[in-house]
């Protein structure tokens, strides 16, 4: 039985979509039923298994032999851990399927949009289910086109292509290093399973992974890809871009967690604590609200991996379930704000507090939690992956104890600039002036916001009557005060109305540009110039054999057409020719 | 006598009709080269029958004689030929006669013109 | 050096000098005459050489019949009485072809007969050479006379005027 709902679990979802590809572009109604039962019965079946499985079970069946050991089964290794996360995967695709019948009613290509989601649900499903180190890389590989299809689903936003591109290219360049990591776990291990693949420490293979997860999780150097990708609509920045694949980096890495050796967890770590700080300051400065809560992911994601480098993966897994809630409840409430408004730009929004009082609820709850305050369940989740850190700077955990130091003193610092960052734009939006008229979302985009609400305010109440949180304590309270010390900042600078925001940090340090000439640029010159080279020179060689040949073919024309006197000439020397050689030839002998 | 001489006046003869031939644009002036070179001929003709015992005796002579009626015949329709040709171009200069049909109606339209 | 060798030396100067001036001057009549003292020298030599009959048929065929054509054609194609301009093409593809050829027969014959002496022979006379022609050479005789009226009639067809 848990074989049949774990094999269900990515292959309903990918049914619906194959058939929702298929549906003419007016079948909007079908196209929406078809996309909300697909999501509706992945969230069942996960549930179901989420009850069922109580340990690590496997199964399935082989695909393909490629001899040495080496063998591809499409197979599944079920764990707690991974059914609770196919639940979060599930509601939010749930709600965006739901979110987005309303959001995009006046689209025409609906339904290849609603088929797509469907998609690359089936795509995260397999990568949490899946027991094959092969059938991760194709759902891996698969999300990635998704988000690639899905960023670049508007066609008149002039900025969504490029955006589509940067997104595509730069987490392949991540899913490089993955590819090869993954091809060195199986050559070592002789076998493509994720179990053994996974309980092995080997550095090589860890740290190509972790390209592909600084890839698809954000992380710095390859975190630029993220805020451009905002030019999709917002449910999917809320389904891909906060709540599921960007949270497949850390998944995968609890998932294999056995291979990564202290110097991988080291990397990792000052990775996200780079990562958490950079993501964090660059939230501050920015003036679009979607960009805002993509550089919040950015460094909410870098906590995740924090807490992976100081041995805590549990919180890690944790804070990325209450992160799923949450963010997704910010993206979805603050496509509620952007659809009422008809701007992304929190310059055209303020006073939104009572015309949207609905939104405003849910904002707060979702900014509350980001910010860490209790009770909300961004606080119980924060507050475990400090605690780990804090408890492998005293007791040394996997990794060296300095990256715990690291990551304590960056996490903390990162709850100050979470909570300047979250007050600002809570006070931004709602507080002020009016500007115009706004009303609140209608239903169908309404009851997701609110149903996502539920969860970012009490997971982490459930967590705590588990009785797996270690309690108050200074870290958490002086966590507590840093998070209020921030947002009190932000209150103070928004009360007397400056805004300035550093270049600096509104530009994001300039990363942007630096990989943008470092490696772009050159990249592009180089496409170019190859395609001279071959345009001129392999071209121009066969073309060149062609307009040789005439030319040659023409000159020998030329002396084929000659006149009169030519030819006669020709003949007559001709002759003298062969007299000369016969006399030659006959006197010789 | 030293046949060397006739001889070589023979073979001189020929390369000036030679020369004759390939550089003269009027056609009359290459039929006379041509007649140079049919003289050389018959000059190496009466030399050697007057040089080699043949088994005909005369044969060069007679040879000879046959090469004169050649040239007459020659010359004859040869003229023939370059009076048409002067008639259809008003020019007789050999190296602006056309090859083909195309290059016959290029320049009969130049001349018509 | 015998009379005979002199006379061949001064004959075949004046033939080559001659027949240098024909393919060389730029004037058309001219050239006309010089191949009358061409063939002229010729015939001379034909003499010394003891071939009478040939030396008397040259005279009447050559410098009376074929020079008189080559001249009247001259005239009909309205050839320019002075010097004309473009009468020749660039000469050095002919030398070179025809100086190889010169040269190549030349040293053949020279070659063959370095400075042998010969006796001249009996007159070749129109008793002796008739008795050769009609014995032994009637076939050849009679096709030639076939080949002048082919000649004579193709000279007319291609002669006449378009109608």
């Amino acid at each position: 039985m848990n074989g049949v709902l774990a094999g269900a679990l990515p292959a309903v979802p990918l049914l619906v979509a194959l058939v929702g590809l298929l549906l003419p572009l007016r079948a909007r109604r079908t196209a929406a039923a078809l996309g909300i039962a697909g999501a509706a019965a992945a969230l069942a079946d996960a549930v179901a298994l989420a009850a069922r499985v109580k340990s690590p079970t496997t199964g399935g069946w082989r695909l393909v032999d490629f001899g040495g050991g080496l063998v591809v089964h499409v197979s599944y290794l079920l764990t707690p851990a991974a059914a609770v996360v196919a639940v979060a995967v599930g509601t939010v695709a749930l709600a965006v399927q739901v979110y987005s019948v309303s959001y995009l009613h006046d689209d025409g290509r609906y339904p290849p949009y609603a088929a797509q989601v469907s998609l690359f649900t089936a795509a995260m499903l397999l990568v949490v289910v899946s027991g094959d180190l092969i059938l991760l890389l194709v759902g891996w590989e698969v999300m990635g086109i998704c988000s690639y299809l899905l960023i670049g689903h508007d066609r008149t936003l002039p900025e969504a292509p490029a955006a589509a591109v940067k997104a595509f290219v730069v987490t392949r360049l991540g899913d490089v290093g993955f590819l090869l990591g993954i091809a060195l776990l199986a050559l070592a291990g002789h076998s493509f399973d994720v179990a053994t693949a996974g309980a092995r420490p080997a550095t090589i293979p860890a740290l190509l992974l972790l390209a592909g997860v600084a890839g698809k999780s954000a992380q710095f150097p390859l975190h630029t890809w993220l805020p451009d990708a905002m030019a999709g609509p917002t449910p999917i920045s809320a389904l891909i871009h906060a709540a599921t694949m960007v949270a497949a980096g850390v998944y995968v890495v609890a998932r294999l967690y056995g291979v990564f050796t202290p110097v991988a967890l080291a990397v990792l770590g000052v990775i996200a604590a780079v990562t958490m700080l950079l993501g964090a300051l660059a939230a501050t400065a920015q003036l679009d609200i979607k960009r805002v809560l993509a550089w919040s992911t950015v460094s909410q994601v870098a906590y995740m991996a924090g807490g992976l480098a100081v041995g805590v993966p549990a919180a890690a897994l944790f804070h990325l379930l209450t992160h799923a809630a949450f963010k997704a409840l910010l993206f979805l409430a603050a496509g509620a704000v952007i659809h009422a408004v008809g701007s992304n730009l929190m310059t055209r929004m303020g006073g939104l507090r009572a015309a949207m009082p609905v939104t405003f609820w849910s904002m707060t709850i979702g900014l509350g939690a980001l910010a860490g305050l209790p009770p909300l369940s961004g606080f119980f989740s924060k507050d475990q992956i400090l605690a780990g850190a804090w408890d492998a700077v005293r007791h040394a955990g996997p990794a060296p104890r300095w990256v715990a130091v690291v990551v304590l003193l960056a996490g903390l610092a990162t709850v100050a600039v979470t909570g300047w960052y979250a007050t600002r734009l809570w006070l931004r939006v709602f507080f002020g002036p009016l500007l115009g008229a706004a009303h609140d979302p209608p239903a169908l985009m309404g009851w997701p916001i609110i149903l996502l609400a539920v969860p970012s305010a009490l997971l982490g109440l459930v967590v705590q009557f588990a009785g797996t949180f270690p309690g108050l304590d200074w870290l958490s309270i002086g966590a507590l005060l840093l998070a209020v010390a921030g947002g009190a900042g932000a209150w103070r600078l928004w009360r007397r109305g400056a805004d300035a925001v550093p270049a600096v940090l509104a530009n994001a340090f300039y990363l942007d540009d630096v990989q943008d000439a470092l490696v772009v640029r050159p990249t592009l010159a180089l496409a170019s110039a190859v395609r001279r080279a071959d345009e001129s020179l392999v071209d121009g060689a066969v073309e060149g054999t062609g307009g040789g040949a005439l030319g040659l073919g023409a000159l020998v024309a030329r002396w084929h057409r000659a006149a009169l006197p030519r030819a006669a000439t020709a003949v007559l020397g001709g002759a003298l020719l062969i007299g000369i050689a016969a006399i030659v030839l006959v006197g010789l002998r | 006598m030293h046949p060397a001489i006739p001889y070589l006046t023979a073979a001189v003869l020929f390369g000036l009709g030679v020369y004759g031939v390939l550089t003269r644009r009027n056609a009359v002036l290459l039929l006379m080269a041509i007649e140079l070179l049919l003289n050389a001929v018959n000059l190496v003709l009466v030399t050697a029958d007057a040089t080699v015992r043949a088994a005909l005796p005369d044969s060069g002579q007679v040879f000879a004689l046959f090469v004169i009626v050649l040239a007459a015949a020659e010359v004859g329709v040869g003229l023939a030929l370059i009076l048409a040709l002067y008639r259809r171009r008003s020019s007789i200069a050999v190296d602006e006669i056309p090859l083909n049909e195309a290059e016959n109606e290029d320049r009969s339209e130049e001349v018509n013109a | 050096m015998t009379s005979a060798d002199i006379l061949l030396l001064a004959l075949g100067a004046v033939a080559i000098g001659a027949a240098f001036r024909v393919v060389r001057t730029s004037h058309l009549v001219r050239a006309g005459l010089w191949l009358v003292v061409t063939l002229g020298a010729v015939a001379g030599v034909y003499l010394v050489l003891a071939a009478e009959l040939v030396a008397w048929v040259q005279v009447l065929l050559y410098v009376g019949a074929v020079v008189v054509l080559l001249l009247f054609a001259v005239m009909l194609t309205r050839a320019p009485i002075g010097a004309s301009a473009d009468l020749d093409r660039p000469g050095w593809a002919g030398a070179l072809v025809g100086g190889g050829a010169a040269l190549g027969l030349g040293a053949l014959f020279v070659d063959g007969y370095r400075w042998q002496k010969v006796g001249l022979p009996a007159p070749g006379t129109a008793e002796a050479l008739g008795a050769q022609l009609f014995q032994h050479w009637v076939l050849p005789f009679e096709v030639l006379s076939v080949l002048l009226l082919a000649a004579l009639v193709g000279a007319i067809v291609v002669s006449r005027p378009e109608t």
